[in-house]
């Protein structure tokens, strides 16, 4: 199968390679991988922190969604719903119930992934297209949900919610605190995917993603395999939720919407599927674009589409895929 | 040697990819000048209510405000209905020298931003969000909310409209939040002023662009009134459907408990004849406020200021008077003393003439109860209102002891 | 008798026979689309995003023809999907035909930024809060059916829609056009050594699918508000029905169409907050018991 028509745009020879190294990662991930915790390490004192820590939770999101598509092979289209709903739970645990913060954030996770083993279970049943409207159509239902219930204040969200104490005893008022727990938890995250991709369970995931009746065929059960991925996906995107909520102190109908669900495939596609480093480049792409396009006016959802189609027609490999193609290392 | 070479590559793409969402970098103001920030919807849903007029207006109150000693810088940007970016923008705003920031409509986002600006200690003006609690539950000692909530639209809307004989309703309801406290505050108003409420039909928001099933659930209850507590396309769909369905014409009352006049532009006359709604502006109200969108009307690209829009005119001006009150130096200090000041001093403008701004943050204006002229009564473009009656200022809006707003008992 | 009839239903038997006449006059618009989604998706593939897009185009352009070339509902009737469906095939031209070779999944990336691209765009030039569109003349009023008032326009939409849905499907199941659709469906290379340009034949069918999503907002039009973002929320049940009727059935799809609106409008009735959720309730347990859809080969 030639690198052009698989989801994934990374070189097959690559993927056969399994390069030497500590954690899977190789000479060049392992570089890149060091350079990147020096980056966390510097970068609140240079950017706004509130500003990193968003971006580190869309990272941990697209890095999560990623998962799925560029090592599974299966695109979600409906991805906000655990990481909004994550969010909702994880502020309403925080708030009404007064639960401490790494509580609040695995709750969010296991809220996430108990959603992805429902919705994962009718899910999977399909592929390729129907899996992606499938799980768009199940988000929606979540998006309605979150609309009419009660507890998530409707078009008001969750507001004022307090990050409180770590363990009961580090307030994470500051945002420099606040900012090395979420650097913390998306560097754990980072990490345990990668694990994961690199273990035996993650070299199933690549041969149902290269050609799923021949992993059938050497006994492998493959809708077993591709829903507990789901719900490890699904899980960690929860996690990014209930991080964000407690970050920004607010839980809304932004996160579940249907476009959120749209914006992690753009941060993906633009960082590279099927990348170690491409989401978390391509959520730094979309979030600073926001950022930035907010002054210039009303274009903003018209520049998200542009760069959309240009991605699919001109750079499927995204940034770090790109790059990595160029200097023929695997990041 | 080359493994190191590729992969700081790869890395600074990275942070290059990264540095490029540095925050805004512009000069710092200087200490003689006042910046404003109008942050609003320039690309999504509620674009026309305010969006790029909100900020035409807020520039024309600048203009006409004119030199009194230091410069005043207006600013403006998109929050997209992102809660995370409206609070991310507000925060860099702030940092970087930003006296005031104005507008934001869309509720959850107007009130992330009054936690920011409140946490910064600098002044919010909100004129975009319908939610009593920015005067309420959330109250903070640098919010402002100017010109309309939910609990006025319906004491409006709901109680004028039983004095003129709407005395039976049934509600087609939005199912959620806004939706419901619309309902819940007029049916309170309907009841007070001896009217009954037949029904409600709570139907899923946004999914729904048919409303024939409701609108005739609601005609056979016989009610006088279809009370519409929604917003926007939604209302708009209401209102064209009840048309089709010839029930404004055999004499049941639509009543839009939220609705701006580029709704009723975005209708036409011959569909939207005969709705009432509450407005706290309308251009043709008053010598001033035609004066007003007279001067204001070159800068709006044909459209015409509605309550949002007006308000931001009408904030600003206030805003500045206030700055200049106390000198630039001293507002530039503190939020909450720019804000105490201005609740201090009375409100006058040509927009929406005199008033006062309440302990608890709320502008007091009045509101206006209006009616739809058909095609025929319309006599020149946007001539679009007639007045069925007015609510005073003192009693518009939700009395100070009943929104649970902590600044009250302090 | 009929007190029996009313008792079991809970609301009286007119009213309910009133509801569940609307309710197939939704269906109709959901028919309309889906059916556009299947015929593309039958040829090319692709799961069209931009349908939604495509949906608002075809009612503003009946706006456009109205406002700026004085051509009324009728012309824009037949001038508004010819517009759109043109738009189409420019767009198909220039971008969706790179990538049949690719994933299908890519086609769906395409056509969400174009959606966007083209929303966007709308948005910048007419505002979001809609722009006024008027029951033609001709269908102005009512018929009294004795429980309730049934506007004409909205039988003459049943009717035009059953007009359409019924001429696609035997364009594509009676013709030779039709055959040589299908057999490029399953061996396009086969169909293409016999002569004909298959290519050309993508090109049309996806214009001709984007011009039954025109017709659908040309209907729309005078009954819903015409805004930028009036296709946007559809789109996504219509995306549910396509999955419960099983992509790619020409049939399959309109009798979906046609009957979910029916559910949809009899939950309106009974439980109105979950009128929006029904549909992906069934589409869920359809999928738990027919993966392939009702009408769908597995």
């Amino acid at each position: 199968m030639s690198s052009d028509t698989t989801i994934t745009a990374i070189p097959t020879g690559v993927v056969g390679k399994q390069a030497p190294g500590i954690w899977g990662f190789n000479g060049s991930q392992l570089i890149a991988l060091l350079l990147m915790i020096a980056a966390l390490g510097v970068a609140p004192f240079f950017l706004y922190p509130v500003f990193v820590m968003k971006l580190l939770c869309f990272a941990l999101f697209a890095c999560a969604f990623n998962l799925l598509i560029g090592y599974v092979g299966l695109l979600s289209f409906g991805h906000a719903a655990y990481f909004g709903m994550g969010g909702y739970v994880a502020g309403h645990a925080a708030k009404v119930w007064g639960m401490s913060p790494e509580l609040a954030i695995v709750l969010g996770g296991l809220v996430g992934a108990g959603m992805g083993v429902v919705f994962g279970w009718i899910a999977i049943r399909r592929q390729g297209i129907y899996f992606a409207m499938i799980t768009m159509a199940l988000a929606q239902m979540i998006y309605f949900f979150c609309v009419q219930a009660p507890f998530t204040g409707g078009e008001d969200g969750i507001q004022a919610i307090p990050r409180g104490k770590l363990f009961g005893v580090v307030p994470l008022d500051s945002d420099m605190a606040m900012y090395w727990v979420t650097a913390v938890v998306f560097l754990i995250g980072f990490m345990m995917i990668h694990r994961i991709v690199h273990s035996p369970f993650g070299q199933v995931m690549k041969a149902i993603r290269e050609n799923e009746p021949r992993a059938t065929s050497l006994g492998y059960r493959t809708d077993d395999y591709k829903l507990v991925a789901f719900i490890l996906s699904c899980g960690l995107a929860g996690v990014a939720g209930a991080v964000k909520s407690l970050v920004f102190g607010i839980a809304t109908l932004t996160d579940v919407h249907f476009s959120m669900s749209g914006e992690v495939v753009l941060m993906t596609l633009v960082g590279g599927l099927g990348t170690i480093f491409g989401p978390l480049v391509g959520a730094a792409v979309v979030v600073g674009m926001q950022n930035y396009l907010a002054e210039a006016g009303a274009w903003v959802t018209v520049i998200q589409g542009v760069i959309f189609v240009a991605c699919v027609l001109a750079f499927r490999r995204g940034i770090v895929g790109e790059i990595g193609n160029l200097f023929k290392v695997k990041l | 040697m080359s493994f190191t070479r590729r992969s700081a590559l790869a890395a600074s793409a990275a942070a290059v990819a990264t540095l490029g969402a540095a925050p805004l970098s512009r000069a710092r103001a200087q200490a003689n000048s006042i910046r404003i920030g109008v942050l609003n919807d320039m690309s999504g849903p509620y674009r026309d209510i305010s969006g790029p007029y909100g900020v035409a207006c807020t520039k024309q109150a600048v203009a006409e405000f004119g030199a009194q000693g230091f410069n005043v810088e207006v600013i403006n940007a998109d929050h997209q209905n992102k809660p995370d970016v409206g609070a991310g923008l507000a925060r860099q705003w702030y940092d970087q020298g930003v006296d005031l920031i104005l507008d934001v409509p869309t509720s959850s986002v107007g009130l992330a931003v009054a936690q920011v600006a409140a946490e910064k200690n600098k002044a919010y003006i909100n004129t975009g969000s319908a939610t009593s609690d920015l005067t309420g539950s959330q109250c903070k000692p640098t919010t402002i909310a100017w010109m309309y909530d939910t609990y006025m639209l319906a004491k409006s809307t709901g109680g004028a409209m039983v004095r003129t004989g709407g005395d039976s309703w049934f509600f087609i309801t939005a199912d959620y939040a806004f939706g419901h406290a619309l309902e819940r505050d007029t049916t309170g108003f309907v009841k007070a002023a001896g009217g009954e409420v037949k029904g409600a039909v709570r139907y899923p928001f946004p999914a729904t662009s048919d409303f024939s099933s409701f609108l005739v659930q609601a005609q056979s209850s016989r009610a006088k009134v279809i009370g519409l507590a929604n917003a926007g396309a939604d209302t708009v769909n209401c209102i064209k459907q009840a048309a089709e369905f010839g029930i404004t014409r055999r004499g049941t009352k639509l009543a839009a408990l939220l609705m701006f006049l580029a709704d009723v532009h975005a209708l036409g006359l011959q569909t939207a004849q005969g709705l009432v709604l509450t407005e706290s502006f309308y251009w043709d109200l008053s010598d001033r406020t035609r004066a007003f969108t007279r001067r204001v009307l070159p800068h709006l690209n044909g459209a015409y200021p509605n309550m949002a829009s007006a308000a931001n005119y009408s904030a600003t001006l206030h805003f500045l008077k206030a700055v200049k009150d106390m000198g630039v130096a001293a507002a530039k200090v503190s939020g909450t003393a720019i804000v105490d000041r201005m609740k201090a001093i009375p409100c006058d403008d040509d927009a929406f003439g005199p008033g006062s701004i309440r302990v608890d943050g709320r502008k007091l204006c009045p509101s206006y109860l209006f009616e739809v002229k058909s095609p025929a009564e319309s006599k020149a473009p946007y001539d679009y209102y007639k007045l069925l009656g007015t609510t005073p200022a003192g009693e518009a809006f939700r009395p100070l002891n009943e929104g649970g707003c902590s600044l009250v008992h302090a | 008798m009929l007190d029996a009839i009313e008792a079991f239903l809970g609301v009286p038997a007119p009213l309910l026979f009133g509801q569940l006449l609307l309710g197939l006059i939704n269906g109709a618009f959901y028919a309309m689309l889906s059916l556009g989604l299947a015929v593309i998706f039958g040829l090319l593939n692709i799961i069209n995003f931009t349908h939604g897009a495509q949906f608002m185009m075809g009612a503003f352009a009946a706006w456009m023809l109205l406002a700026w070339a004085g051509l009324g509902y009728w012309w824009a009737l037949l001038l508004s999907p010819l517009i759109v469906g043109f738009t189409g095939v420019i767009l198909e031209k220039l971008f969706i035909s790179r990538l049949y070779k690719l994933d299908h999944l890519y086609g769906l990336l395409l056509t969400l930024g174009l959606g966007l691209i083209i929303e966007g765009v709308f948005r910048n030039e007419f505002g979001s809060s809609g722009l006024p569109y008027r029951i033609p003349d001709e269908l102005q009023g009512a018929w009294d059916l004795g429980f309730m008032f049934m506007p004409i326009y909205r039988g003459w939409v049943v009717v035009a829609a059953l007009f359409f849905c019924i001429a696609t499907w035997l364009v594509i199941e009676k013709t030779r056009l039709g055959a040589y659709l299908r057999a490029a469906t399953e061996r396009a290379e086969l169909v293409q050594a016999f002569g004909i340009n298959v290519p050309r034949m993508i090109t049309l069918t996806y214009g001709a699918g984007v011009a039954l999503a025109a017709v659908a907002g040309v209907l729309a039009a005078p009954i819903y508000s015409v805004n930028p973002q009036m296709g946007s929320n559809l789109i996504i049940v219509v995306f549910a029905v396509v999955v419960i009727g099983g992509m790619g059935s020409i049939l399959g799809s309109i009798i979906t169409g046609f009957g979910l609106g029916i559910v949809e409008g009899l939950t309106k009735v009974y439980y109105p907050e979950a009128s929006a959720t029904v549909i992906f309730v069934i589409m869920a347990i359809v999928l738990l018991a027919r993966p392939a859809g009702l009408f769908g080969r597995a």
